[in-house]
């Protein structure tokens, strides 16, 4: 294959994010629900719901191991394999990286080792404590990390410095409230829940279709099935979709999601099905619901959704602009004192990312052809194909958690969760949905932030170092051996862990009340 | 807001701040990782060893992601371009780094022994490489790094990985997994008992010894052999972050220029070596809190001694040295470097607080007995 640094690079960064993403959801949720079921333990003091706590804490622990493995590489991969970015945007998106670690990591990170190892050091109000601020800890590096992604999609609180020829901030409030951030953290945790829920579930089903640790079982899905109902709700109502309209290219990203090539009078309709044709930029048996989208998009019947070949002409404007902007930098570069580029560079700045499109074609940007301004016009339009569908897959696991969590609560609340061996086949059957939806909705998010790493900012292509492509190589293929061997001994031991069952796991001393039980 | 100027100092010393703190902090746990094989042979010696460690190394490393995003925060130019720089071997020991989270939660998870000694031969490996290569890393801040910078400031780096591991940086990488072993050596002595201690104290001792002569040839390298960066232009600190455009030049021993300067600057070489003779008694005398004492006072005198000597460089160019990277060109703006400033002003000391609650709570040594209470998460 003949793959670019750049090519390289940008597979090494999806797939080791994508690879990260599987643990993650699983930490967020899984530590809110072993807190909730502590806390359980502390208020009832039935020793079974100490022991659910301790044996969901195996799971949680070989789980959040990979989470901590795989979540270096991810952030010693910005200053590696993306050096112009961690230059140009560094002042902004470093800062929260580093909250991040200050205000999150320290925090679940030190307390980690205490769940695991203080149980018979600390109180049993104190070992609540250490659980919640585990629990605490991950979702706030959720929100940090969030924050983060959110400036990428929508650079607000920052302004572009020609002496340093980077981004730098202007206003951390600015930064911290930003919109797209709020919908984005709240839409994330959310799935991160339903994945601990369902993963609670599906095992807990396991051990009930086989008759076993049955009133373990019941009460870890009762928890479960209340747990996960509220945060399928929260994660589809409150979905990602709301913050779409922020940017320029956030309006492209939607209009790629709905493969809408062409402008619709508001408010627009929702395609439920269909096959784009990029090449044609027509979407064939498209089956649409009228007005659906625009509501979801605009809150309003009045306003207009652009489509995508209305959003390229945009941007040919703004890539013409872009590009004076461009030429007067370089300008700005030979003499700083120059009042007259001074000025056209601050008329134009907003659009000197767009500019910067342009270097894909040529060095010069402020010389470009208008063949060259339509190709980097083009660049604009992400993977409509790839984003319909990931989108419509997600949307469509996002209602079936909810019907499944429905099901459960029902269920749950009529006492029938033993009985019902379809629910319980359909809970195992469920185990890996979070997981796809999870990957699924990363995709949408940042395949479709493409062509930019930061939204209007700075193009993908010119963020990556200038490498060679055989070092990329050697990491790129040293990720896929080491990350392929963990993941088979991560679910070797994660399928040890779930055979042992509560009772051998935990070691039949420590186990009380299941075995009153009889079970 | 302080002035640009003093952010920027203090952001300097904020990011020694931090390296001290992840090398005695996680410096520790990669020692003890380092000695494993070397001080328990059996299996349950091991599982002491690890467990020392074990409920701890996780908040420990956080130190290194802390100083990463920091880096990256304060320095971006400085994070850019090592990171993308020493592209390999920041891989290489991010793969080490990487083994060890897995490594102690996985290794006692199953019975077999190829398991088991498969991991910890992994462990080791995630102990020194790292060590290594952050020594060597730094070895080659004195040297100066292949790079430079377009007219967009994109960082072209000419260097190869070879082209890293000459003598001087090997040494420097010698002296850091010194250093790294006899750190976790005092760790480990102080939670163990013999003979895992008794080995350890050999170590410890014959570590000291070595360190000391380690640190003493960089300092006669530095005065005799290699050629020490000076900055020439008139220092404005409060101009914008921008590399280029200044006058830098090589000369034999201008590393050792700071200290004809500013003298109260060899506090730190003098701390960096008292620390190592103070421990070889320390050790012997069963001191066990003060050898560890010791051994973070070497450390903290040791990186400091690296930042005083480069100063005002952090990152120096070899092929073009006016592309150097230094205080008062490579940091973000002034009011990022403000506001991570606060944030470091109120959420440090509380991770301070909380971190020596957790040491109180884990205090003792680590027995078999110990292991045996906690059979189910015990490493």
């Amino acid at each position: 294959m003949d793959l670019s640094a750049l090519d390289l690079s940008r597979l090494q960064f999806g797939m080791t994010a994508l690879y990260h993403f599987l643990f993650v959801p699983l930490t967020l949720g899984l530590s809110l629900i072993i807190a909730i079921m502590e806390s359980v333990y502390v208020m009832t003091n039935k020793e079974i719901w100490r022991d659910m706590t301790r044996f969901w804490g195996i799971l949680f622990g070989i789980n959040f191991a990979m989470g901590v493995a795989t979540g270096v590489p991810l952030e010693f991969q910005f200053g590696m394999n993306w050096a112009y970015y961690s230059h140009y945007v560094g002042d902004v998106f470093g800062s929260l990286l580093a909250m991040e670690g200050l205000m999150a990591f320290f925090l679940e990170a030190t307390f980690v080792g205490l769940f695991f190892f203080g149980w018979n050091r600390l109180s049993k109000l104190q070992h609540l404590i250490v659980t919640w601020l585990v629990a605490i800890g991950s979702n706030l590096s959720a929100l940090w990390i969030l924050i983060a992604n959110a400036w990428m999609q929508n650079p607000i609180g920052s302004h572009f410095n020609p002496e340093t020829m980077r981004m730098e901030m202007t206003s951390f409030y600015d930064v911290f409230f930003n919109p797209v951030a709020q919908s984005k953290f709240v839409h994330t945790v959310s799935a991160g829940y339903v994945t601990g829920a369902i993963f609670v579930m599906g095992i807990s089903a396991f051990y009930m279709l086989r008759g076993r640790y049955m009133a373990f079982a019941k009460r870890s899905m009762v928890v479960a099935a209340s747990f996960g109902l509220a945060s399928a709700l929260s994660v589809v109502v409150l979905g990602d979709e709301s913050g779409y309209t922020m940017t320029e290219h956030q309006k492209m990203k939607i209009a790629a999601i709905e493969a809408m090539w062409e402008t619709e009078p508001a408010p627009a309709g929702l395609a439920i099905f269909g096959w784009p044709d990029v090449k044609a930029q027509k979407t064939y048996y498209e089956i649409k619901v009228p007005w659906v989208l625009g509501l979801i998009a605009t809150r309003s019947l009045s306003q207009q959704m652009p489509g995508i070949q209305e959003l390229v002409r945009h941007g040919k404007v703004r890539i013409k602009n872009g590009a004076i902007a461009y030429g007067a930098l370089e300008k700005l570069r030979k003499n700083r004192l120059d009042k007259e580029t001074w000025h056209l560079f601050q008329q134009h700045q907003n659009d000197l990312g767009y500019g910067l499109l342009l270097k894909k074609y040529t060095a010069y940007p402020q010389r470009a052809s208008i063949h060259e301004i339509e190709q980097a016009a083009q660049d604009l339009v992400p993977n409509v194909f790839c984003l319909f569908w990931s989108f419509r897959l997600m949307v469509g696991f996002g209602l079936y958690f909810i019907l499944f969590f429905t099901i459960a609560f029902i269920l749950a609340s009529r006492d029938r969760l033993e009985k019902s061996r379809w629910f319980q086949k359909m809970a195992v059957l469920s185990l890996p949905f979070p997981w796809i939806a999870a990957e699924l909705g990363w995709i949408v998010a940042e395949h479709g932030r493409q062509p930019w790493t930061v939204d209007g900012v700075l193009p993908t292509f010119l963020s990556a170092t200038d490498i060679q492509a055989s070092a990329v190589w050697t990491t790129f293929l040293a990720f896929i051996t080491f990350y392929t061997v963990l993941l088979i001994v991560d679910l070797k031991l994660m399928i040890k862990y779930i055979r042992l069952g509560p009772v051998k796991a935990l070691g039949p001393q420590s186990f009380g009340r299941v075995i009153d039980a009889g079970l | 807001m302080p002035d640009y100027e003093t952010l920027r100092l203090i952001w300097w010393g904020l990011l020694g701040v931090l390296l001290i703190g992840f090398a005695i902090a996680d410096g520790f746990d990669l020692g003890v990782a380092s000695l494993l094989p070397f001080v328990a042979k059996k299996d349950e010696e091991r599982r002491i060893v690890i467990n020392t460690v074990g409920p701890v190394w996780e908040g420990n490393q956080v130190w290194l992601i802390l100083a990463g995003g920091a880096t990256f925060a304060a320095w971006p130019s400085l994070y850019a371009v090592s990171f993308s720089g020493f592209y390999l071997a920041i891989f290489l020991a991010l793969f080490g780094l990487i083994l060890r989270p897995v490594g102690f939660k996985f290794r006692s998870k199953m019975p077999s022994s190829a398991w088991r000694q498969t991991w910890d031969i992994l462990l080791f490996f995630g102990g020194v490489v790292p060590s290594l290569i952050f020594g060597v890393a730094v070895g080659n801040l004195f040297l100066g790094a292949s790079f430079h910078f377009d007219d967009l400031l994109r960082v072209i780096y000419t260097g190869t990985f070879w082209e890293l591991l000459t003598p001087f940086p090997l040494l420097c990488g010698l002296l850091s997994v010194t250093m790294i072993v006899l750190h976790g050596g005092v760790y480990l002595i102080a939670k163990t008992n013999d003979p895992i201690a008794q080995r350890t104290r050999i170590i410890v001792i014959i570590s000291a010894l070595t360190a000391i002569i380690l640190f003493a040839v960089g300092g006669i390298a530095c005065a005799w052999q290699l050629n020490g960066f000076q900055y020439l232009s008139a220092i404005t600190g409060d101009a914008p972050s921008n590399p280029l455009g200044k006058e830098v030049v090589l000369m034999k021993g201008a590393w050792l220029h700071n200290y004809t300067l500013y003298p109260w600057m060899m506090i730190a070489p003098a701390l960096g070596f008292s620390g190592y003779i103070g421990v070889i008694p320390a050790v012997m005398g069963r001191y066990e809190k003060f050898s560890f004492i010791l051994s973070a006072m070497s450390i903290f005198g040791i990186i400091s001694t690296v930042g005083l000597s480069l100063y005002p460089f952090i990152l120096p160019s070899a092929t073009h040295p006016g592309h150097s990277l230094t205080i008062w060109d490579a940091s973000s703006s002034q009011l990022t470097l403000f506001i991570m400033l606060l944030g470091v002003i109120i959420f440090l000391p509380i991770v301070l607080i909380y971190t020596s609650w957790v040491y109180r709570v884990l205090r003792g040594k680590v027995t078999p007995e110990i292991l045996e209470e906690n059979q189910t998460n015990a490493y």
